[in-house]
């Protein structure tokens, strides 16, 4: 095991543990997220701006709620809670109720940081934590997929965001299906080419392969985050994609296919990466890496929904502080082994 | 309180009277088992003969007398006792005349075994009605294969040759599609699957139209008169 | 019995519903707490068939005390428990058919609720018929209300009605996962949380309180 820093000797259990908190690896971030931001609204028109707003106060009004008054305003500045509620709105699909949203973001918080201790001490990710929340509250309206407009539809809000709390959605116009929805109902492939540039239906920030990566890019270049992460889920996902797809390609989609479409770029990039609930050493990123691709694959070609990166992402943060402790580097002096 | 010492070992009752009280206990609780049995097993009995009435009643509409029959010896004939898988219910009008079978059949759903009984008419060849008997499908979608009329009322009139497909909701356009419903395409399917596994299993055992068995006398099985609820 | 001196009627009643709730402070019976709360009713049966299983069993070991003998007196326990078990079962399948159906494996599985036995074992054996019928009566009714409170949560917000009536409409939007299991243990959290935070409360004041008293002297 080679690391940058030899002298710094990294242990999992008595440190504390930090999230992205300088604001320099901070400001990478929501840089890295700006052209997502941008590619929604052109996408889904500026109702996605709506939604984001709706699960960032969700959230920073939560956090605010539940933090004791000395340390609100540090908790605040550090953006974390911000950042939850902007990466749990970029999964969501572009039509679903405001309120809906707004509650997303409360479990995000609430669910995902509060009760664990906040910031540092919690097992999952937070902004997943507040999907998997929504999904199973909401499923239908969780699975709805609006479909992408264009910039004719710019100013176009949907009508369905402003459903009143409790109440069910209208929708507009007919619902689509995303490309994995098409893949496992209708055995229907999309192409690349649209994959990449994101003109599908989809959750608002995840349809546009090419900005993800991009973002990804810019993120590695800035060494924010440990490149370990995705490389071990887009090389695993790959393989074991590519094994099916050897056995039966009509069945099971290529690996191209199944990197780009959903989640899997995004949650990769973004969620899987998330500092505290991951591995802390180089040899915990890859098993951690390889076990959410294989996962991944597994759910969307043998579960019963045709997405899986948000429940491999969650079963393996909830591994990690196994991986963790079998990863960890040995103190000099002692035998190997138990005892 | 008392602050006397118990010697442990000073008035240890014998292993016999140990034994001679849990053995008086499991008596008494024995014999009140067995009385609250007897109490309750008429209402038991009466209230499950009448759910299973009125699930074969509402399956096959005009249906008011129904009997148990059985698949036995290569021939169906009316049985007391069912017969494991080949067990059907022949439901006939007031006057006695045979009108169609109430098919039970099971299969895995989306989260555990769907139970359903089905209406069927040999003689036109068409299903009229399913009733789901159990089910644990996840409340708000898998439990409208129950709760969604609409869903239901595409059982009332299916004619199942080929076999009845599922199909995206608003696009059913043959005699054997059946409307899947929107976020619960998994329960629909098994219930369409389910219908299919109960017709595959009655083929070639139906007897010809109008050898069907008929019904008893009423006076001899009382059972199988018009229905009380 | 000279420890029942001590005791108060009254006290032993209201223990149970609040300051000794089986559920939210000592955390018992959790298996049916989670499993048959997703409508008031289903926990309202379920808080029943409990309140008669150890009304009758504390009434019984109160009674018979002095002829079981303490080297077998668990074994009986659970007899008498499986017998008052046995018997609510069979007259819910004959009087409520279908809610017997929805609770399923839960009502047999009431002889197992830790707090029925602990019940028999840390008071009922112990102390006079009054005060033992008197405690089981408030713990099961501290119970009842906590299956209650849980039940009509997850029924309002997963089904948008109470007791089946409605209560949001026709294009109520269900919180499917409050009717499932996740949503029985995120409510349960929630309330333990809630019940904490009020006893953490209280604490912080009698210690302000014993505080100033102390300064004041």
């Amino acid at each position: 095991m080679s690391r940058k820093d030899p002298d710094l000797l990294i242990q999992t259990t008595p440190v504390l543990r930090q999230g992205l908190t300088t604001p320099h690896a901070m400001r990478d971030v929501w840089l890295s997220l700006l052209p997502l931001v941008l590619a929604a609204t052109w996408f889904f028109g500026i109702g996605a701006l709506l939604l984001l707003s709706a699960t960032i106060a969700g959230a920073l009004m939560t956090e605010w709620v539940f933090t004791p008054e000395p340390r609100r305003r540090d908790v605040i500045r550090d953006q974390s809670g911000l950042l939850t509620g902007l990466l749990l709105g970029l999964t969501l699909p572009p039509g679903l109720p405001l309120w809906m949203a707004f509650l997303g973001g409360a479990a995000a918080i609430g669910l995902g940081k509060i009760i664990w201790g906040g910031l540092g001490n919690n097992l999952f990710n937070p902004a997943l934590v507040g999907r998997a929340f929504l999904l199973g509250t909401f499923p239908i309206a969780m699975t709805t997929w609006s479909p992408a407009g264009g910039p004719g539809q710019l100013f176009e809000i949907q009508g369905s965001l402003f459903a009143l709390p409790f109440q069910s959605p209208v929708y507009d116009a007919v619902s689509s299906a995303t490309p994995l929805g098409l893949m496992k109902f209708e055995q229907q492939s999309t192409g690349l080419m649209r994959l990449m540039i994101g003109n599908t239906g989809g959750s608002l920030g995840e349809t546009s392969g090419f900005l993800v990566l991009l973002g990804g890019l810019f993120l590695l270049l800035r060494r924010d985050f440990d490149w370990r992460i995705p490389a071990a889920i887009f090389a695993s996902a790959a393989l074991f994609s590519g094994l099916l797809h050897l056995v039966d390609p009509a069945r099971y989609p290529g690996p191209l296919f199944t990197l780009f479409s959903g989640s899997l770029l995004f949650g990769a990039i973004y969620m899987a990466t998330d500092p505290v609930t991951s591995p802390l050493s180089p040899r915990g990123a890859w098993i951690f890496g390889i076990g959410i691709g294989l996962l991944v694959v597994l759910i969307r070609n043998f579960g019963g929904l045709p997405e899986g990166v948000m429940y491999a992402i969650l079963l393996m943060n909830a591994a990690t502080p196994l991986i963790d402790r079998y990863t960890q580097p040995r103190v000099f002096g002692r035998k190997a082994g138990p005892g | 309180m008392n602050q006397r010492v118990e010697l442990p070992t000073a008035n240890q009752p014998s292993s016999t009277r140990l034994a001679l009280s849990v053995a008086l206990a499991g008596l008494i609780s024995g014999i009140a088992i067995i009385g609250i049995y007897e109490a309750t097993l008429p209402t038991i009995t009466a209230n499950k003969a009448r759910q299973l009435r009125e699930a074969v009643f509402k399956v096959l509409p005009g249906v008011s007398r129904m009997q148990q029959l059985g698949f036995v010896d290569g021939s169906l004939k009316p049985v007391d006792v069912p017969i494991e898988d080949l067990t059907l219910y022949g439901g006939y009008d007031n006057g006695g005349r045979f009108i169609g079978y109430a098919i039970p059949s099971d299969g895995p759903g989306f989260q555990d075994t769907i139970a359903l009984l089905y209406g069927w008419l040999p003689r036109e060849g068409r299903i009229v009605g399913m009733e789901i008997l159990d089910s644990r499908e996840t409340p708000g979608l898998g439990d409208k294969i129950y709760k969604d009329a609409v869903f239901v009322a595409n059982f009332s009139a299916l004619i199942p040759d080929p076999d009845i497909v599922t199909v995206k909701k608003g696009t059913r356009s043959a005699p054997n599609e059946v409307d899947a419903i929107t976020g619960a395409t998994i329960s629909s399917k098994a219930v369409v699957r389910i219908i299919n596994e109960g017709q595959a299993r009655w083929r070639g055992k139906l007897p010809a139209p109008g050898q069907e068995p008929s019904l008893p006398d009423p006076a001899e099985s009382p059972e199988a008169g018009p229905g009380s609820g | 019995m000279d420890m029942d001196k001590n005791l108060d009627t009254y006290q032993e009643f209201v223990k149970g519903i609040w300051r000794d709730n089986p559920v939210f402070v000592q955390v018992l019976g959790m298996c049916p707490m989670l499993a048959v709360t997703n409508s008031a009713v289903n926990a309202l049966v379920m808080g029943g068939a409990t309140l008669f299983v150890l009304m009758g069993s504390s009434f019984l070991v109160a009674a018979l005390k002095q002829w079981i003998p303490k080297q077998v007196r668990i074994s009986l326990y659970i007899i008498i428990i499986a017998t008052f078990v046995t018997v609510a079962d069979y007259s819910l399948l004959a009087m409520l058919p279908g809610v017997h159906k929805e609770l399923g494996a839960f009502i047999p599985l009431i002889v197992a609720n830790c707090m029925i036995l602990g019940r028999q074992e840390a008071f009922a054996s112990r102390h006079g018929i009054r005060f033992a019928v008197m405690d089981a009566a408030g713990m099961s009714l501290g119970f009842v209300l906590a299956l209650f409170s849980l039940g009509s949560i997850r029924e309002i917000l997963g089904n948008g009605s109470l007791f089946n009536i409605p209560l949001f409409g026709e294009t109520f939007e269900p919180w499917v996962i409050m009717i499932l299991p996740p949503g029985g243990f995120i409510t349960l959290g929630l309330i333990l949380l809630f019940f904490n935070w009020v006893a953490a409360r209280k604490k912080a004041f009698l210690e302000q309180v014993a505080q100033a008293e102390r300064e004041s002297l």
